[in-house]
């Protein structure tokens, strides 16, 4: 249990996907302008992450071993399946879901954190239930980067900087010192 | 579309719509193996050579590919086309292949590819293409580069492997870790945007208000009472005077 713990908290906290991976940016430097929206991006990709993990998982296990060149292609078929079979299923289930979600759905196909998710998984040869701790871990990780990212952003809006400033250069900026930040979380594993 | 010369779509990518420093595209690669110059020397190349040879297949192509499925296909060539890199990379040099870890399979997601096939190759023909795709990679090599140097430079006192500053320098180990990788790309497109500013700061409003700031108005002389193209100061200001 204490190793499912260690790679739940170190896949959210120590190596964050956006902040020591770089994984993710388009949809964290597009999608954090507000709370709600980043919040149920978040959501939507954690759960994107979580389908993800179980079918790399049964790939690795059943089919790529006997073909280990198809791994990439198979990965990104597998994801822009999943992603519209998730797709299909909310707006039938929950139409007011749906909506909520608008265009983020599909463009969860090319976020590279997901694929990132899948190929890490991969060549750290976890098992069945250490990718599904893996997947939420970096799926909770996301979301807590967009949400901070988002909150910050939000009391940007307000401040008095350089025109030269505004824009992507500050939240570039800013995301350095949070990643900074979540340096510091690396002792705790120690 | 609009109709442009072979010459327009070489040049274009390499600086006025950089791929990675203008339209931002592509930026894991960029932020996440640029900590020295060999590195970002292999991602760059590997992502030209990707770009290039889907660019010219999807060209080929395009009158055969259906407008429904074309997202996907697009993936597939571009896949298959990694995979190659993929391999050749860890055939031909291991020890890069290995710094470089997941990132190599994640050129896929790269958006600057996709995008290219997107906008351009799957809509025009075959040499204007490999034209767009060699400019935009020249682009992203160059974005690249100088992410690596700048880091390696600072980060570890060197340049490809060769010491600079000699024994009594500091290495900031920050600018080789992740933290590094953002304060660099936002700092290079602070510069960039403060050099694009300086250099349309008379064709745009100035930010300052009235009677503040650097372009302070001397109170009763109009404008239109000095001469064209002469500034305030008596030095010639042709592009100053143009916005007023």
């Amino acid at each position: 249990m204490g190793d499912l713990m260690w790679i739940l908290v170190s896949a959210m906290l120590v190596n964050n996907f956006v902040f020591f991976y770089f994984l993710g940016l388009c949809p964290f430097m597009g999608v954090s302008q507000r709370m709600a929206t980043a919040l149920r991006m978040g959501m939507a990709t954690l759960f994107v992450m979580l389908i993800t993990a179980i079918s790399a998982w049964f790939l690795n296990a059943f089919i790529l071993p006997w073909a280990p060149y198809l791994r990439l292609i198979s990965f990104i078929v597998v994801i822009a399946s999943v992603v519209q079979i998730v797709e299909m299923v909310i707006k039938k289930v929950s139409p007011t879901l749906f909506r909520d979600l608008g265009i983020f759905l599909p463009l969860i196909t090319t976020n590279c954190a997901i694929l990132g998710l899948a190929i890490f998984q991969t060549l750290r040869d976890y098992a069945f239930v250490q990718s599904i701790f893996f997947a939420v871990g970096a799926g909770l990780g996301f979301t807590l980067a967009l949400v901070l990212m988002a909150s910050i952003r939000m009391e940007l809006d307000l401040a008095d900087v350089p025109s030269v400033v505004k824009g992507t250069a500050l939240v570039f900026l800013v995301a350095g010192v949070l990643s900074l930040a979540f340096m510091g979380f690396a002792g705790m594993l120690a | 579309m609009k109709a442009t010369t072979p010459r327009e779509d070489l040049v274009r990518g390499i600086w006025e719509e950089n791929p990675v420093l203008v339209q931002m595209l592509g930026l894991c690669p960029v932020l996440a193996v640029s900590n020295t110059v060999a590195n970002s020397l292999a991602m760059g190349v590997a992502s030209f050579f990707v770009l290039f040879c889907s660019s010219v297949i999807i060209s080929t192509m395009r009158n055969l590919i259906p407008h429904q499925v074309r997202i996907s296909t697009f993936i597939l060539i571009i896949a298959t086309f990694v995979t190659v890199a993929d391999f050749s990379l860890e055939a031909v040099i291991p020890d890069i292949h290995r710094a470089l870890g997941p990132y190599v399979p994640l050129i896929v997601c790269n958006c600057m590819i996709l995008g290219r096939q997107e906008a351009f190759a799957s809509r025009r023909p075959v040499g204007r293409s490999a034209l767009d795709a060699t400019g935009t990679g020249i682009g992203f090599l160059i974005a690249i580069l100088l992410m690596g140097a700048v880091r390696e430079l600072l980060g570890s006192g060197s340049l490809m492997g060769v010491e600079l500053f000699g024994p009594s320098f500091e290495p900031w180990i920050i600018m080789i870790l992740p933290p590094g990788g953002f304060l660099t790309i936002g700092v290079i497109l602070l510069v960039i945007a403060w050099w694009g500013e300086r250099r349309t700061s008379g064709a745009t409003p100035s930010p300052w208000p009235e009677g503040v700031g650097p372009e302070r108005t001397p109170v009763g002389v109009a404008p239109a009472e000095m001469a064209p193209g002469e500034g305030r100061d008596g030095f010639e200001h042709t592009h100053r005077s143009r916005g007023r």
